[in-house]
């Protein structure tokens, strides 16, 4: 566990301040599931991710806080499953009001049930329909995107494309499943059909070896073949099994989108329009890398805490909470407009970035979408659609 | 029917052309306008990334921001040649010149900081840590305060320009982009681009009294977002460059009432007068062009195309 710099710096800033601050305490905790690495050594985890974007969160925070005579303090964790728990339970105990979690869906779950009233959880990572629906609990907001935004924002620009025969591809595993249903139902949803579906099954085996693009290059033909006329492939795979294999490889010439190709994203490092560049020049001369989703999320989620207490001038955490599920509510986060959260799932509106590995290819909603409430609720589950109801 | 309005403008002031300075962001480059023909006359080069400018109260100095090369480029306006720089800390975006001519107050945008620089001795005179994102930048009418608005903390600091200290923070809503006292030093306007508004904030005080909110039918609200602004001296108008909504706000100085959305080119971003304040002049950044407005008649009469991706402005005195 490290406490970061952020004290110091407002100590700095702000030295006649300091008998009558206010601290607030958060903390950010990632879950790692042991695995294989990814397909490209260009996607492996820096041992900072996540946590450099809550510490760039942090000093902002500070930064404003040392003008409010509020101090901001955020304690790391990096556990496994078995030791989430235990380690969330010691974020409680430090007196962490806020908690931002980076962990698959079930332990997202099982922290946020374990935290109860304790806390309020900040999704930075858990992308499951299921939590905002089925599983959806009242203590957490969902600053990582929902499935359903995301394949929601890729069907709006094929709409617009007229691009509307889909052949999904989707992994073996849950998180894949989760995923092709919400391409499921973005299709249904924006007018498109899905003329193929196939499942690629995650048998293991070998990956990335020195002979892998020869044994990529006659498996992923052979499995495409001969799918019904389709104007794109669109890959289910959260799991980060075969998605990458796919663009140039298939059998017929088509475009591959959602888990490789143009993907759907919170966050891309060569975002430049509505002020990201100086967003991006902070981050990698305080982590030395790109930002990454994650990263963006983390930061996005401590500056919802950090911006709750500006405008409440509180450092109580209820008071924070009560601001944040306030329909009063808003942040901004490098995405050209205000975002604020959805009462009926607690998740984020916020636009989608479609990329490819080098740009921002569009961004979602599409103008031609309207909405009577808030274009943002294009994307993802709407309040009349919603399985939530808040325990 | 163009023609017509132009030649009525051109007969209403007939006394002296000025030069329209524009920074063309992606360009690398200014484009100089003739106020009286509305035609180019110059294109040079201005560093990586130009982005705020402002001219010396006597127009023979031209500052440009070239946040890029982290550094404040100072060109001779008669000959369009650079003659030095000034150290800038990283990151210029924009910045305001004292009334008398010095110093000049920057907002250096990656580092929280405003830095006062001597643009006689071209030294750095002093930095003041700021909120995160430090971007717009106004003085007051007497000089005594400076105002910076950082975008990501939301504030408006208020500067004491014999201390360089801050004295003052003012909360306004989402990405403050846009500072300006009225002349008469007892208001200040802020500008909110993701909040969608522009704060009226009482100087003695330092409260805000006012909010402007916008609603134009047929564009999204999400689309609505005031960045640049400009209040005539005598404070009856305010004029607010509206981005993406593609309109600049036509405001009663008095009841704060939006009267007018003029349309303009996509993007507007920054706002400049003639010195006159016959003419009101938008860089509108996704066109590559710049509005003109005839004031007086609240009307779009020209527009004028320039570099690519045109950002600040400013126009030369008479």
């Amino acid at each position: 566990m490290q406490f970061i710099a952020a004290i110091s710096l407002v100590g700095l800033l702000a030295p006649a301040l300091a008998e009558a601050d206010t601290l607030i305490r958060a903390a950010v905790l990632r879950v790692d599931v042991a695995g294989l690495p990814p397909i490209s050594r260009l996607d492996l985890a820096p041992a900072d991710l996540g946590l450099a974007g809550a510490r760039l969160g942090t000093e902002d925070n500070a930064t404003t806080g040392s003008f409010m005579g509020q101090i901001f303090e955020t304690a790391d964790f990096v556990a496994t499953p078995d030791t989430a728990a235990a380690a969330l339970e010691e974020a409680l105990a430090g007196g962490a009001g806020f908690v931002v979690i980076l962990a698959d869906d079930a332990t997202t779950l099982a922290l946020t049930d374990l935290a109860g009233d304790r806390a309020l959880i900040l999704n930075a990572g858990a992308r499951g329909d299921g939590l905002r629906g089925a599983d959806c609990r009242g203590n957490v907001v969902h600053v990582a995107p929902s499935h359903a935004m995301l394949a929601d924002a890729l069907a709006q620009f094929l709409a617009w494309k007229k691009w509307d025969s889909w052949f999904l591809v989707a992994g073996s595993h849950p998180a894949d499943v989760d995923l092709a249903q919400a391409f499921r139902t973005a299709a249904t949803k924006f007018g498109a059909e899905i003329v193929e579906e196939r499942v690629y099954e995650d048998t293991g085996g070998a990956r990335r070896t020195d002979t892998g693009h020869v044994q990529v290059q006659k498996q992923m033909p052979v499995f495409t073949q001969g799918a019904e006329d389709h104007d794109i492939l669109i890959a289910a795979d959260e799991a980060g099994i075969f998605a990458e294999y796919l663009p140039f490889q298939t059998w017929d010439a088509r475009p591959v989108a959602g888990s490789a190709g143009l993907v759907p994203r919170t966050w891309h490092p060569a975002l430049e329009a509505w002020g990201a560049t100086q967003f991006q020049n902070r981050f990698e001369a305080m982590a030395g890398r790109p930002m990454r989703e994650e990263d963006y999320q983390a930061w996005l989620a401590i500056r919802i805490v950090g911006e709750a207490a500006t405008r409440t001038q509180s450092g109580d955490p209820a008071n924070l909470r009560e601001h944040i599920l306030s329909p009063e509510f808003e942040v901004a986060g490098f995405k050209g407009q205000k975002l604020t959260i959805r009462d009926w799932d607690h998740q984020l509106r916020q636009p989608i970035l479609l990329t490819t590995g080098a740009l921002t290819v569009t961004v979602s909603p599409q103008d031609a979408f309207l909405h009577q409430v808030s274009q943002l609720d294009t994307l993802g589950r709407d309040r009349p659609e919603t399985e939530c109801s808040f325990p | 029917m163009r023609l017509a309005a132009l030649s009525l403008v051109l007969l209403a002031h007939p006394a002296l052309a000025n030069k329209v300075y524009i920074t063309n962001e992606k360009g690398n480059d200014i484009t100089v306008l003739e106020s009286e023909t509305l035609e180019v006359i110059a294109t040079f080069p201005a560093g990586n990334r130009p982005r705020g400018i402002t001219i010396s109260p006597d127009g023979k100095e031209l500052y440009v921001c070239a946040s890029d090369d982290d550094t404040v480029r100072v060109f001779e306006t008669e000959t369009y040649t650079e003659t030095h720089t000034l150290p800038s800390g990283p990151d210029p975006e924009l910045f305001v010149l004292h009334p008398s001519g010095n110093p000049l107050y920057i907002a250096n945008e990656d580092d929280n900081l405003v830095t006062i620089v001597d643009v006689q001795s071209h030294r750095m005179l002093a930095e003041v840590p700021v909120g995160v994102e430090p971007e717009g930048m106004a003085i007051s009418p007497d000089g005594a305060f400076v105002v910076n608005t950082s975008e990501t903390t939301n504030m408006a600091h208020f500067i004491d320009t014999a201390t360089s200290q801050i004295v003052a923070n003012v909360l306004v809503d989402q990405r403050p982009r846009y500072a300006q006292f009225t002349s008469d030093g007892k208001l200040l306007f802020v500008t909110a681009e993701i909040g969608g508004t522009v704060a009226v904030i009482d100087v003695a005080t330092k409260e805000v009294v006012h909010k402007i909110g916008f609603e134009i039918p047929g564009v999204l609200p999400e689309a609505i977002q005031p960045v640049g602004l400009k209040i005539t001296q005598d404070g009856s108008r305010i004029f607010v460059a509206l981005g993406p909504a593609n309109r600049v706000a036509v405001i009663d100085g008095t009841t704060f009432e939006v009267l007018d959305y003029l349309l303009v080119g996509q993007r507007v971003w920054q706002l400049a007068f003639t010195p006159d304040e016959s003419l009101l002049f938008t860089t509108n950044g996704n066109s590559n062009d710049v509005s003109v407005i005839d004031v007086a008649a609240g009307e779009v009469i020209r527009s004028v195309p320039v570099g690519q991706q045109p950002w600040g402005i400013v126009v030369g005195p008479d």
